[in-house]
């Protein structure tokens, strides 16, 4: 294992202060491992989000004015704890209420779910939203149900940009959830990921291979198939986000993520690609990302995702912004 | 004999799991790489050091507080759906344990039902999920069964042991349908569950720490 550290145990840490020393108008709590805004939010409501880290710049780089009040680093690939979550909440409430912005994985659920009874407990109004818009896992009762990806990023945005907006909680959180709602994703991996404290790469992938539908914990996707081209792959993605949720006759907000270890040259060969088969379905890309937004550690691959939006939601889109990997219109 | 168990015997038991943790770290990660995101050795031995930390760095009063204190150590260092499950495992014990200085069997069969009740009812698990409650379902109807049937607390624990080795070996047949193992469908066939794993070490380690103290 190469990689660019100290060591793994100190890896989240120094990677913390790095951010505290990149961007000025973040404050960093390093004994909760949370990330503050210093954006004003008196009596407005806040937006406070957070998973395992391993996917920079989502959490940590998506706070600031128009976006996240707080993010919470859990440790690599493992959620943030409740007590984390809660210092977080507590930090960023000015009586308006607190937006939990929570990917669907097992571990994210049930510790901010202890966190928001904890908060509530303490008099905080908290209000959760649950992004699942990973088509690459059957939603059903015999599994954990969709994975949350791309659509979170999209959502913090929107929400965000209400939250500054000054609208209710629970305008927000209606909001939030029709994001949430409209969101589908899809990604393919070339390369597992490499964990520092594993220190080998989570599962091994024939040079000839790629596996589609992966998430983005290094575990492995719903099938392994022979590598494509930038063509073949935008069409798989495409085919299974449209057959999942109908889109045609929609402007989207479109989502190309590289997954940490993809050049840039590449993910806009995909997009091109991704552009005109939506352009074939009479899908307009209203609004579109490229880079690495949602990543796992140094894998290799890319995520699609398209979110159905409407004149609310494209106003609260431009809506300025200010973060470390997001910034326009300030 | 005497069928009490004492806050020592509960400290030896948590330093034994603390240690059985560290030992099989590597083996859980690896289990946990082949259906999972490879962390939860990793991850189960931070929680524990610091559970360890915690007992050597003071006072814990009763079983109650000792049982409280090792369950929010574990939520607040484990992170993940370990960490909230095993803290649960604990707290429940703790609200559920007398405010005394020491269990005995019948407490503390009620103590370890009721946290793996907490597990269930925040993990909304069953058996068969392919989940830690694969081992620990199993451990606790051992126990009660041996209880029931007169056996001592050791002799009891030691079933339970045994019942929640052959729940963890379960789980390698069967297909996910809880946590992340879940994305995989029927590619998560053929692997033991990694929390199925290090729940019978818990409870194998409760079995030992009992044994050492009575041999």
């Amino acid at each position: 294992m190469k990689k660019l550290i100290n060591s793994p145990q100190t890896l989240l840490a120094d990677a913390l202060r790095g951010v505290a020393a990149a961007h000025d108008q973040l404050s960093v709590d390093f004994e909760n491992r949370i990330v503050f805004s210093t954006a004003p939010r008196e009596g407005r409501v806040a937006l406070v989000s957070g998973g395992g880290s391993g996917h920079e710049p989502l959490h940590s780089g998506f706070v600031g004015a128009g976006m996240l009040d707080a993010a919470c680093a859990g440790e690599i690939f493992t959620s943030p704890t409740p007590d984390q979550i809660l210092a977080a909440a507590t930090g960023v409430d000015s009586g308006a209420g607190v937006l939990f912005v929570v990917k669907n994985y097992t571990g994210d659920l049930l510790n901010f779910e202890m966190a928001a009874e904890l908060a509530r407990e303490q008099g905080i109004e908290v209000a959760s939203v649950v992004v699942a818009d990973d088509v690459a896992v059957e939603d059903s009762t015999w599994t954990a149900g969709r994975r949350g990806v791309g659509t979170t990023l999209i959502l913090e945005k929107v929400a965000g940009a209400a939250a500054a907006r000054g609208w209710s909680l629970e305008k927000v959180q209606v909001l939030a959830k029709r994001i949430a709602d409209a969101g589908r994703s899809m990604g393919a991996a070339l390369t597992s990921c490499t964990v520092p404290a594993v220190g080998k790469p989570s599962f091994d992938l024939p040079e000839d291979e790629m596996e589609l539908g992966v998430g983005i914990h290094g575990e492995p996707g719903r099938k392994r198939v022979p590598v494509m081209s930038a063509a073949e792959l935008s069409h798989a993605l495409v085919e299974s986000i449209t057959t999942d949720y109908d889109f045609s006759g929609k402007p989207v907000i479109a989502l190309l993520t590289g997954l940490g270890g993809t050049p840039l040259i590449e993910l806009y060969a995909m997009f091109a690609e991704v552009s005109a088969r939506l352009n074939e379905r009479n899908i307009t890309i209203a609004r579109s990302l490229v880079g690495n937004y949602v990543t796992s550690l140094d894998m290799r691959g890319c995520s699609l995702t398209l979110v159905g939006a409407d004149n609310e939601i494209l106003d609260l889109w431009d809506a300025p912004v200010n973060t470390p990997a997001l910034r326009w219109n300030d | 004999m005497s069928e009490a168990l004492t806050i020592d015997a509960l400290q030896q038991w948590l330093h034994r799991f603390a240690f059985d943790i560290t030992t099989q770290a590597d083996w859980l990660t690896e289990l946990d790489s082949a259906i999972g995101d490879a962390d939860h050795g990793t991850n189960m031995v931070r929680g524990t050091a610091a559970v360890v930390a915690k007992l050597d760095g003071g006072t814990t009063g009763t079983v109650q507080e000792l049982l409280k204190a090792v369950g929010i150590t574990l939520v607040s260092t484990v992170g993940g759906a370990s960490g909230s499950l095993y803290g649960t495992f604990f707290l429940e014990m703790a609200r559920n344990s007398p405010s005394d200085v020491q269990l005995n069997g019948s407490e503390l069969e009620n103590a370890l039902h009721a946290g793996v009740n907490g597990v269930i009812a925040r993990g909304h698990a069953t058996v068969g999920d392919k989940t830690m409650i694969d081992a620990l379902e199993p451990a606790i109807t051992a126990l009660s069964q041996s209880l029931a049937d007169g056996r001592q607390l050791q002799g009891s624990i030691a079933a339970a042991a045994a019942a929640a080795t052959i729940g963890r070996d379960s789980t390698k047949p069967l297909v996910a349908r809880k946590g992340r193992a879940s994305y995989l469908g029927e590619r998560s066939a053929g692997h033991i569950d990694p929390g199925a794993a290090s729940a019978a070490i818990l409870v194998a380690a409760l079995a030992a720490s009992i044994g050492e103290r009575t041999a």
